[in-house]
C-alpha cells in the first residue's frame, strides 16, 4: 500500500517535471504555427503542449484562463486532415501515420479576437516512434526489470531503424522516378521544339512564296 | 523486504530514464522572419543544439544563442549545418533564434535537434544512468553500448533523410521548371513564326513599292 502511493507520487512528479522543462516559443493569438514531420508509415506520434497567456498585471506568463484552447490539425502527405481537434490549454495529441511521408502538424489558438495582440507562450514536445513510448508505463504494466526494460528499448529502436530504412527505399524509388521523368521530358520537348522549328520554317517559306507569286513580285 | 526496495529503485531508475529529453522539430521559416525558441535550463546541465537547413534558397540561415543574462554565447551567419554543445553556466531561460532576414523571397525549412541533460544532482551523463547500488554488470554495460550505437545510427539516418529531402526538393523544382519553360518556348516559337509572316504580309499589302525583302526566320 505504501509502495503504490510512493509510485503514484514519483510518477506524477515525473510527469510534472517532463512538461515543465520543455522547449517553448511565442506565437500571436491569431497566428498559426506548423511543424513538418517526415515519418515512415505505421509510426506513433505523441505531442504534448502547454499554453500560457501573458498577464499584463503581473508581467509574466501564467497558465491561461479556461477560455484559451488550441486547435491541433494534422495533415498527411496527401493533404488529407487526419486529426483536427480542439484541446484545452494543456493537451496531448496522438496519431499513427498510415502513409509514409511528410506530415504537417499545425497549432493555432481558438481565440476569437481578430487582431489579438496578446502573445501566447506554447511549450511543445513532439515524440516520434520509439521516443513516444513511455517505458515507465510499459515496465509497470508488464512488471519488467531494468535490464528487460532496456532490452525492450533496444528492440523498439531496432524496429524503428528498420522502418526508416524501408521508407528510405521508397523515397529513393520516388526520387529515381522523378529524375527519369525529368530526363524524358527534356528529351521529348527538345525534339518537339526542333520539329516545330523546322515545320515553322517550311511553312513560312511556302506561304510567303505563294504570297509573293500572287503579288507578281517573284 | 527486497521487493519494495527493488521496486522503489526501479521506479527511480525509470524516472531517470525519461529525464533526458530531446526535441526534434522541423519548421518553415518564412522570408524576412525570425523564429526563437527558449528553454529554462539549470546551471551545470549540458545542452546540444543541432540544426540543418533542408530546403530553400542557398540553404543557409543565421543562428544566435543567448544566455539568460543576454550574453551571446554563439552566433553564426549563413550556415547550413551546425552542432553546438555547451554547458550551462547560468540558471535561467536560454534562447536561440534563427533568422532569415537576409533573404527577400525564399523561405527555408529548418530541422532542429535540441537535447538537454538534466540536473547534475541526478548524475545523468548519458542514457545509461548509474544504478545506486553497485557497479553495472557486464550485460548492462553492453546493453548501454548497444543503445548508444543505435541512437547514433538513428541520428545518421535522420541526417541522410534530410539530405535526401534536400535533393528531392531540388529535383521536383527542376522538373516543374523544365515543363513550364518547354511549353513556353513551344508556344513562343509558333507565335513568332505566325507573327513574322503576318508582319511581312502587312509590308506588302500597302501597295508600296518597297523592295526590302528582309527575311527573318
Amino acid at each position: 500500500m505504501c509502495n503504490s502511493s510512493y509510485f503514484v507520487l514519483i510518477f506524477s512528479l515525473s510527469q510534472l517535471v517532463s512538461l515543465s522543462y520543455s522547449l517553448y516559443f511565442h506565437i500571436g493569438e491569431a497566428e498559426r504555427k506548423c511543424f513538418l514531420e517526415e515519418i515512415p508509415d505505421d509510426t506513433l506520434v505523441i505531442g504534448k503542449y502547454k499554453v500560457e497567456l501573458y498577464d499584463e498585471n503581473s508581467g509574466a506568463y501564467r497558465p491561461s484562463t479556461p477560455g484559451i484552447g488550441m486547435h491541433v490539425e494534422v495533415k498527411d502527405p496527401d493533404d488529407k486532415i487526419i486529426l483536427s481537434k480542439l484541446y484545452t490549454s494543456e493537451g496531448r495529441f496522438t496519431f499513427t501515420s498510415h502513409t509514409p511521408g511528410e506530415h504537417i502538424i499545425c497549432l493555432y489558438s481558438n481565440s476569437s479576437s481578430w487582431f489579438g495582440k496578446q502573445k501566447l507562450r506554447v511549450h511543445l514536445d513532439i515524440d516520434i516512434g520509439e521516443h513516444a513510448i513511455d517505458y515507465q508505463q510499459v515496465g509497470a504494466r508488464e512488471k519488467l526489470t531494468e535490464l528487460q526494460l532496456r532490452v525492450r528499448q533496444l528492440l523498439d529502436q531496432v524496429s524503428q531503424i528498420t522502418k526508416e530504412q524501408n521508407y528510405q527505399r521508397y523515397r529513393e524509388e520516388r526520387f529515381r522516378t522523378l529524375s527519369e521523368t525529368t530526363n524524358q521530358r527534356v528529351l521529348w520537348w527538345s525534339l518537339a521544339q526542333l520539329v516545330i522549328l523546322v515545320i515553322a520554317g517550311f511553312w513560312q517559306m511556302r506561304h510567303l512564296r505563294g504570297f509573293f507569286e500572287a503579288k507578281k513580285l517573284v | 523486504m527486497l521487493a519494495p526496495t527493488l521496486r522503489v529503485l526501479f521506479i527511480l531508475i525509470a524516472f531517470l530514464l525519461t529525464y533526458i529529453h530531446s526535441n526534434e522539430l522541423t519548421f518553415e521559416l518564412p522570408d524576412n522572419a525570425k523564429e526563437c525558441f527558449n528553454e529554462k535550463i539549470k546551471v551545470g546541465s549540458k545542452f546540444i543544439l543541432e540544426f540543418q537547413v533542408v530546403t530553400g534558397g542557398n540553404y543557409d540561415v543565421d543562428l544566435e544563442l543567448k544566455s539568460p543574462s543576454g550574453k551571446i554565447l554563439y552566433q553564426v551567419t549563413k550556415k547550413q549545418y551546425d552542432q553546438i554543445e555547451k554547458t550551462a553556466e547560468e540558471d535561467g531561460v536560454y534562447e536561440f533564434c534563427f533568422s532569415n532576414e537576409f533573404s527577400t523571397f525564399t523561405h527555408k525549412v529548418i530541422y532542429i535537434d535540441w537535447r538537454v541533460d538534466g540536473d547534475p544532482e541526478h548524475e545523468i551523463t548519458g542514457p545509461n544512468p548509474r544504478v545506486a547500488e553497485g557497479a553495472l554488470t557486464m550485460i548492462e554495460s553492453k546493453v548501454g553500448n548497444i543503445h548508444r550505437n543505435l541512437e547514433s545510427c538513428i541520428d545518421y539516418q535522420t541526417h541522410h533523410r534530410l539530405r535526401e529531402a534536400t535533393g528531392r526538393a531540388r529535383a521536383e523544382d527542376l522538373q516543374e521548371r523544365v515543363q513550364l519553360w518547354s511549353i513556353g518556348q513551344f508556344v513562343l516559337i509558333i507565335i513568332v513564326a505566325i507573327g513574322t509572316v503576318l508582319l511581312l504580309r502587312s509590308f506588302f499589302t500597302d501597295r508600296r513599292t518597297s523592295s526590302s525583302a528582309s527575311w527573318s526566320r
